[in-house]
């Protein structure tokens, strides 16, 4: 048995795969390799500049938005509608949520109110917005207040339901007061999936504001897009596009942190 | 302080889970509670602890809490309950932040001699997160020290615990008794537990809860050991009772 040669090999190997860990250069290099090909289709003629400019003209477009100010002109104008908008809608959508999660008339009127007005694209209200509050910047900010105030209610009192009961028991058990409970145990449990709805509602805010400025604004990222886009002028285009992606990625790294930090204890 | 509980009854939308609980629990004594699952022995906990009303019979206090009891019915979980986002010396101090009396140095001082106490000084930064099973219970029992309770109530505080780690709590209890003569209401499963740490064992019968037996056990709990016959014996007694009443209702669940 043991000792017979021909039947006598390592057990086959099978395991093994299904990984997830990064493998950061082979992004790094698969970026490289497109940008170079698209650059040398554009260069040779495979590509028309007018449906797809060169990525070194981008990058030309992009240091005239950089050198001529007026990148920073129209990405604060987003941004001013963004933070306002965003921070508004997150703190009364917290706020909101939380008085659903502890009180029980408050989630019976207006729980299935929530439920309603959360699936309507909100883009949609614009018109009325502007009928309601001006061309302005009080339509836009308005506009992102309310695409991020339901989710964030949904996931502030859908995080207050999950926390777990026996830890308000404990609380009860100790002489906690009701508000104590809700600060002390209700909140930071509900934490996690507060930020997860943060991180949620910062998509939504960018994607509303850039709509809403395409529709209508003189100045932020949406309008600079669209003004390029009459125009035909592809590079500029591209070169917005450009920064909203980077928008998107600051802010996703800004929560990240954000998480990182304060949700320690998970680690 | 003792406790008197007389005629206690509860039910759940008509199902009733206790009926006619009378117990006398003297201080300084650790009643040992044991039933079959579903019997309403946590229920009973909790309806002396003040979570929950009986719907019949009534709970009684009787005598004044101790000098400096800042919570004289602590409960110890199953499950530990501790904040997981809380340090091991945040979640001691939660018990004590809502005392205004206590300053913020006396609450620190306090802090320090419970994690002492149960061998949890080096600990007091870590998050529960970090810490085995034993220690988060350790770190629960500390939260329940600072407070100075009266009576203790514990519903199955070793039963999420390894066999070795559940021995070594055990004996940590019995030491922290021997010193410092708590009263207490332990809930168990383990008959063995029971009659390691209790002077007194109650046992209940399926659903309704009834106190069907209530054996005293006369062993000083400092003197008690695994090999003693006497313990066996009594072990071997409330099996015996307790195998009926765990078959009877093991049958009773399968059809509803
Ligand atoms: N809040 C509640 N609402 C409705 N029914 C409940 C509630 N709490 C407990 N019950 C029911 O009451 C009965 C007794 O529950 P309890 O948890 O007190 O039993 P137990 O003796 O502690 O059981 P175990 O040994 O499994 O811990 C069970 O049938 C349970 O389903
Ligand atoms: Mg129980």
């Amino acid at each position: 048995m043991a000792d017979d040669d021909a039947q006598t090999r390592p057990v086959p190997y099978r395991g093994g795969g299904f990984s997830a860990r990064p493998m950061r250069s082979v992004g790094v290099l698969t970026f490289a390799a497109l940008v170079a090909v698209w650059e040398l289709g554009s260069r040779y003629g495979y590509i028309s500049n007018l449906v797809l400019p060169a990525p070194s003209e981008v990058i030309e477009a992009f240091r005239d938005l950089w050198v001529s100010g007026t990148l920073w002109e129209h990405l604060g104008a987003s941004l001013y509608r963004l933070v306002t908008g965003w921070s508004l809608g997150t703190i009364a959508g917290i706020a909101v949520g939380f008085a659903i999660g502890l009180f029980r008339p408050v989630r019976a009127s207006a729980g299935p109110l929530v439920a309603a007005i959360f699936p309507i694209p909100k883009i949609a209200l614009l018109p009325l917005f502007i009928i309601w509050f001006g061309i302005g910047e009080a339509s836009k900010v308005g506009l992102i207040l309310f695409g991020t105030f339901f989710p964030t209610v949904i996931a502030t009192y859908g995080g207050v339901d999950n926390v777990d009961r026996t830890l308000v028991r404990m609380g009860q058990s100790f002489g906690l007061s009701r508000w104590e409970i809700a600060r002390k145990i209700l909140f930071p449990g509900a934490l996690p999936a507060i930020l997860s709805g943060m991180r949620i509602t910062a998509a939504i805010a960018i994607i509303l504001i850039v709509a809403a400025e395409l529709i209508a604004a003189q100045r932020g990222i949406g309008a600079y897009i669209q003004m390029a886009g009459s125009l035909f002028a592809t590079d500029q285009l591209i070169a917005g596009v450009l920064v909203l992606s980077a928008l998107g990625l600051t802010v996703s790294a800004l929560i990240g942190a954000l998480e990182l930090w304060l949700l320690r204890w998970r680690a | 302080m003792q406790l008197k509980l007389s005629g206690v009854g509860k039910s759940y939308g008509g199902l009733p889970v206790l009926s006619d609980i009378s117990l006398d629990i003297a201080s300084g004594e650790i009643l040992c509670l044991v039933g079959p699952s579903g019997c309403g022995k946590s229920t009973l906990l909790r309806m002396i602890g003040g979570l929950e009303l009986p719907d019949e019979g009534e709970i009684l206090q009787v005598g004044a809490p101790p000098e400096g009891s800042l919570n004289p019915l602590t409960f110890i979980f199953q499950d530990f309950a501790l904040l997981p986002w809380r340090s091991v010396a945040g979640n001691v101090s939660l018990a004590l932040e809502s005392h205004r009396a206590i300053s913020r140095a006396e609450r620190a001082a306090i802090i320090a001699d419970v994690l002492s106490r149960t061998k949890l000084g080096d600990f007091a930064n870590a998050w529960p997160k970090q810490l085995s099973g034993g220690m988060k219970q350790r770190v629960a029992i500390a939260r329940a020290l600072a407070v100075r309770p009266a009576v203790f109530l514990m519903d199955e505080p070793l039963s999420a615990l390894d066999a070795q780690t559940r021995d070594i709590l055990m004996d940590d209890l019995i030491e922290l008794w021997s010193r410092e003569r708590f009263t207490a209401v332990y809930v168990t499963h383990n008959l063995q537990e029971a009659v390691r740490l209790g002077h007194r064992i109650a046992i209940l019968s399926r659903r309704p809860g009834k106190i069907r037996r209530i054996i005293g056990i006369d062993t000083p709990i400092g003197a008690r050991t695994h090999q003693d016959p006497e313990l066996l014996a009594i072990q071997e007694e409330l099996w015996g009772l307790m195998r009926e009443e765990a078959e009877a209702a093991d049958k009773e669940l399968t059809h509803g």
